[in-house]
């Protein structure tokens, strides 16, 4: 298939990394729960405008927070940042503050204690986002190829389906992604117990393969300590044979490419390619666990450049993000019939056999486009905006896992 | 529309894949095209399941969504279910209940 003829014209905004963003939204950041209240009631007041709340609620310091919060907010769908802050807190928002700046974005800092409390720091804020909408109108448009679009995958409220139609499909338009050029990126490396050596040979280097079989490992420890069981008797009356087999539900949406790189939140692929996002703590177990929900792996994944989030689930989750559209791929026929509203794909119809995993496959590269186009996705028509973002730490990775 | 081998009971993941998935529930004496070659089922299996896509040799790799989840531990021939008894971890065994809710290998 030839790239661009029949791939639609897209539109960025450039920023001034060269990196383009498919959305141009202001993000409102909170330093500490402490100013949790007064950056919702900010965002409350902008509903239906390109106006999103994240934020840290911790007190303490944190490396991978600090840097997540950096990356978050200088993210390419971002056009500018409002940070809230009580005053006392440790986040260092002067360096945030001036991380953003440098990249020509527009940036306000309101601390509640200086402003004068709730009333003050809400009206404040306010005024600061209706001229910073203003603003952003001005950012450049212009053309985006796809080799420089950045997609992750997750999946949540899994079930039985979901290994076996949303999971592979996912596998398939990643596939034809990787053909385009772009960035993809997988995780849960938790859930690869097994496939260490499938997931090696996959490898553009064994070096590199060798990183990834370690990064299995460390999951296996990791969820060891944290009493997360493996192979479980229901998973055999489901028809689950052996570990490998388990393991590949979550695998396959990885696809068939080559795997270029490993990187972990924060790390932004500067080329196209498919690539492993480590999202498992360094070190010994300290923080609880690796993620806490899906949300914390979704900002984990936008953290590192993501534009789109392609979100399989058999259940049916409802989540969306800040920052990123989330596409919702639903896994199982019958949670579509009744969560409709919440989907954007219907990747159950394999099941029911009136498509096979090629043609939903293209379906979801084809939704892809058209989210990068600008139409929005179900769960952002709907206002998710759900974030997440705790406590955990990292060591940078090594020279083997980016490959040049 | 129809997919691939115009199969009514049994999915195809992977062009690799020499495993199917059971998407409707198999009984004795049902029929269907596994490959394009007719099979008679002869006996009950759950959705969920999978059956040989085609004749495996003992030690051969079976392959799901494209990756090996294991070897066969015995010839299996094409459309038979495929399951703890025929099929083996090449990673770790896998330990399950018994009917008398004891941990086998």
């Amino acid at each position: 298939m030839s790239s661009s003829n029949n791939s639609p014209a897209l539109q960025g905004f450039l920023r001034s990394d060269g990196r383009k963003g498919i959305r141009n939204c202001i993000v409102v950041a909170y330093l500490v729960e402490c100013a949790h209240h007064v950056a919702r009631e900010i965002v409350d007041s902008f509903r239906g405008q390109p106006v999103h709340l994240i934020g840290f609620g911790g007190c303490y310091p944190n490396a991978y927070a600090d840097r997540m919060m950096n990356t978050l907010c200088t993210h390419p769908n971002v056009g500018g940042a409002l940070l809230l802050s009580l005053g006392c807190e440790s986040f260092n928002r002067h360096r945030l503050a001036q991380n953003i700046e440098k990249t020509g974005r527009p940036v306000g800092t309101v601390v509640i204690q200086q402003t004068g409390g709730t009333r003050k720091s809400i009206e404040s804020g306010k005024e600061w986002v209706e001229q910073a909408l203003r603003q952003i109108e001005a950012v450049p448009r212009v053309p985006l190829q796809l080799n420089e679009l950045v997609v992750g995958t997750v999946c949540g409220g899994s079930d039985a389906t979901s290994g076996i139609t949303a999971n592979p499909a996912v596998g398939r338009a990643f596939d034809l992604l990787v053909e385009q050029g772009a960035a993809t990126i997988f995780e849960e490396t938790g859930e690869m117990i097994g496939l260490e050596d499938v997931m090696s040979s996959r490898a553009v280097t064994p070096e590199l393969g060798e990183e990834l079989k370690k990064s299995v490992e460390k999951a296996a420890y990791y969820y060891r300590v944290m009493g997360h069981a493996s192979f479980a008797p229901g998973n055999a009356e489901g028809g689950l044979t052996t570990i490998e087999e388990k393991s590949i539900g979550a695998y396959c949406k990885s696809g068939d490419s080559a795997i270029s790189g490993l990187i972990k939140p924060g790390d932004v692929p500067r080329k196209g390619g498919l690539y492993l996002l480590d999202v498992v703590p360094d070190g010994e177990p300290r923080f609880g666990f690796p993620n806490i929900n899906d949300n914390a792996e979704i900002a984990e994944l936008i953290a590192c450049g993501s534009h789109v989030i392609l979100f399989t689930t058999g259940r049916g989750s409802v989540v969306g993000s800040a920052i990123s559209p989330v596409i919702k791929i639903c896994a199982n026929p019958e949670t579509y019939d009744r969560m409709s509203d919440d989907m954007d794909v219907n990747a159950g119809r394999i099941l029911r056999l009136e498509a096979s995993v090629d043609e939903v496959g293209k379906e979801i590269y084809g939704k892809v486009l058209e989210v990068a186009s600008g139409v929005q996705s179900c769960s952002e028509s709907l206002g998710h905006q759900e974030f997440v973002l705790t406590y955990k730490s990292f060591e940078p990775i090594g020279p083997h896992c980016l490959p040049t | 529309m129809q997919t691939e081998g115009k199969s009514r009971k049994l999915l195809r993941i992977h062009r690799d894949d020499n495993v199917l998935i059971v998407v409707a529930p198999v009984r004795p004496g049902n029929r269907d095209v596994v490959d394009g070659h007719e099979v008679v089922f002869t006996q009950n299996i759950a959705i969920g399941h999978k059956v040989a896509a085609r004749d495996i040799k003992a030690g051969e790799k079976v392959y799901k969504c494209g990756v090996p989840i294991g070897s066969a531990k015995e010839p299996i021939p094409a459309g038979a279910h495929m399951h703890l008894h025929n099929l083996k971890s090449d990673y770790i065994a896998t330990y399950t209940l018994d009917k008398d809710h004891v941990f086998v290998k």
